[in-house]
């Protein structure tokens, strides 16, 4: 187990420098800065000798590769740099806005597995009849609706009919639990249904193919009762294969995520993004997808240890 | 409720055989969805080809007084807050997500495809390079790949059209069409026609493009299909958080930009339509997508 953890630990070394090496020569081999477009935000058009003076401050005019090893030197001792745009460390302006993101991606989880794993496996048992028509239709539903657009909606319906909308400021998790939530569950449920969707998918003809297992059929000659066959066979074997793509399809909560905490206005990591993508501010950018890169690991990693919990015949070597 | 075990038995060798033979028959009986989808996207198409000629005013002119009117004989589906037609931009943004939708797919897994391909076919260290390249991109989430591109490529319009906005959105689809790619062209480099055609001395190319390119169509076309309906949800986000396509532009992403949640709280139209717009044709695609996928692969059936 350690030595398995030990081994998966060294392996996303090379991947996460692999995407911090990408993203550092795709920001920065490509023209235009964030330099340009800050004097321009000052106003005016800023003469060259300008430009000049501060790219050396930001020390944007030294050789790529003495950049890149800085770059590389800084993430070795967790230093994402300073932003060009503010000034402030990366790391920093991350770690206040990481807990927002983080919040609002676990409970679009619970939510998204919490509607997946029962209705996936109702449709699965009854596959072909009408709930399982009405399931299925559940689903494609949520495949094809964006996340922003759904959310949106959701908050307007719940204008409209109990006059609520979510509340504003940033309450905590340890002193405003219920304020809290009540701030990220339409969020939550907007990117949750979108993933559950695909869950629901996966969940449902895992059920099947379980129902077709040996196993089954010879739990039912023996006699035993349907609900016990389910619950203690059927369930448990189908949910191997949705987890595994609760890892797989994390980047896609990520991406919805993005887009999410612009609809509701909440503070995250999603939304520091996209301010540092249109002001061109690439450290911000860098540092924020090499953050993302480390959650998408850390989860898939997480997976395969509940993978390992769940099925005693999966062993870590 | 029915025994959910019946099921089981059921299953396979004693379904019926179709009554029907031909593929278009058996295929609108056997996936009505897959049906109702192509239908939908060719009336998509149509429209969005023919937005000139339906469109009853110009998606671009703008008419402050009638700023924000209800959808009503004059405006079918109402104006927004310049008072701008929204059934005539909703026309016209068909436009914008069926062309970025339909090139960002199509370079993305054509590009894939090739590089997918030649990795299996050349082998060796060619091929462990591209895989750790391809690998690292799939680390990175599709929509953030997307937004770093967009930052670095900065604009390039050509007719109006943000070419590197298609790159933008193109490029993380490359390597997931690269990997499906490389493992079928990987059985297809062992089979003996590819011998035969190595034995006969033609050249790379010609293998890969007469010989293992053909046999890979099959899942290049129903990847192409779902990944027009990312591609789309994609131009829709990208637009949505204004680093997409800009104004004036028609894009249904863009049309719920700004202050469109908050003026929709009085005028639901203003969200409601370009939403319906991008999720039917969403749906279209990756539901065609899907039939395609099961009439083309009967072992990976979905709605087994």
């Amino acid at each position: 187990m350690i030595r398995y953890l030990r081994n998966r630990l060294l392996l996303a070394i090379p991947t996460l420098l692999g995407v911090a090496t990408l993203i550092f020569f795709m920001l920065n081999v490509l023209p235009g800065d964030t330099v340009e477009t800050m004097l321009r935000a000052e106003g005016g058009n800023p003469s060259v000798e300008l430009v000049a003076a501060e790219r050396a401050r930001l020390g944007l005019d030294r050789p790529l590769i003495v950049q890149y090893g800085d770059f590389l030197a800084g993430l070795a001792t967790l230093d994402l740099g300073q932003s060009h745009w503010t000034g402030k460390p990366v790391i920093e302006e991350v770690m206040l806005r990481l807990p927002i993101t983080l919040q609002v991606a676990v409970l679009s989880m619970i939510v998204a597995i919490a509607v997946a794993v029962p209705l996936g496996t109702i449709a699965g048992l009854y596959q072909g009849s009408a709930i399982d028509y009405a399931i299925r239709i559940f689903a494609i539903g949520g495949i094809a609706l964006p996340s922003f657009w759904f959310g949106m909606i959701i908050a307007l319906v719940m204008l409209w009919s109990f006059n609520w909308l979510p509340p504003l400021g940033s309450p905590s998790l340890m002193t405003d639990p219920m304020r809290l939530l009540q701030q990220l569950i339409l969020p939550a449920i907007a990117v949750g249904y979108r993933y559950s969707a695909i869950l629901i998918r996966m969940m449902r003809s895992s059920v099947i193919d379980a129902l077709h297992e040996d196993y089954v059929r010879t739990a039912r000659a023996k006699g035993l009762r349907v609900a016990r066959i389910v619950w203690r066979h059927v369930v448990p074997n189908s949910l191997l294969p949705t987890i595994t793509m609760i890892g797989l399809e994390f980047a896609l909560l990520i991406g919805s995520l993005v887009v999410i905490e612009q609809v509701f206005s909440l503070n995250g990591i999603g939304r520091l993004f996209i301010e540092a993508v249109s002001r061109s501010d690439f450290i911000v950018i860098q540092g924020i997808v090499i953050v993302l890169t480390v959650i998408f690991i850390t989860v898939n990693l997480l997976v395969d240890l509940a993978y390992a919990a769940i099925d005693p015949r999966i062993e870590l070597g | 409720m029915r025994n959910p075990f019946a099921t089981a038995v059921s299953d396979g060798l004693w379904t019926e055989a179709p009554k029907h033979s031909g593929f278009l028959h058996r295929y609108v009986l056997g996936q009505p969805l897959g049906a109702l989808g192509f239908v939908l996207i060719v009336a998509g198409f149509a429209v969005s080809l023919l937005a000139p000629f339906i469109a009853p005013y110009d998606p671009l002119a703008t008419d402050y007084g009638n700023a924000v009117a209800a959808p009503s004989l004059a405006h079918w589906l109402g104006t927004d807050s310049f008072g701008r037609d929204l059934f005539s931009r909703i026309l016209y943004g068909g436009r914008t997500a069926f062309l970025i939708g339909v090139s960002a797919s199509f370079v993305g897994c054509t590009i894939g495809l090739f590089v997918g391909i030649a990795s299996a076919y050349i082998g060796g260290w060619v091929e462990m390079i591209i895989e750790r390249f391809l690998e690292i991109l799939l680390a990175i989430p599709i929509t953030v790949l997307a937004l770093v591109l967009v930052s670095s490529l900065g604009r390039n319009l050509v007719y109006g059209i943000d070419l590197n906005l298609i790159l933008a959105i193109a490029l993380p689809i490359i390597p997931k069409m690269a990997r499906v790619a490389r493992s079928q062209a990987l059985t297809i480099r062992s089979q003996s026609y590819i011998d035969a055609a190595v034995t006969l001395g033609f050249s790379d190319l010609r293998i890969i493009f007469r010989h293992m390119a053909p046999n890979i169509t099959g899942p290049y076309l129903v990847l192409l299909t779902a990944f027009i309906s990312q591609a789309i949800l994609i131009e829709a986000s990208l637009s949505y958080l204004g680093l997409g396509v800009t104004e004036p532009t028609p894009s249904w992403g863009l049309m719920l930009a700004g202050n469109a949640f908050n003026t929709a709280m009085t005028a639901p139209w203003i969200v409601i339509f370009p939403g319906v717009a991008i999720a039917v044709v969403v749906f279209a695609f990756s539901m065609f997508g899907d039939a395609l996928r099961d009439a083309l692969d009967p072992k990976a059936r979905a709605d087994r």
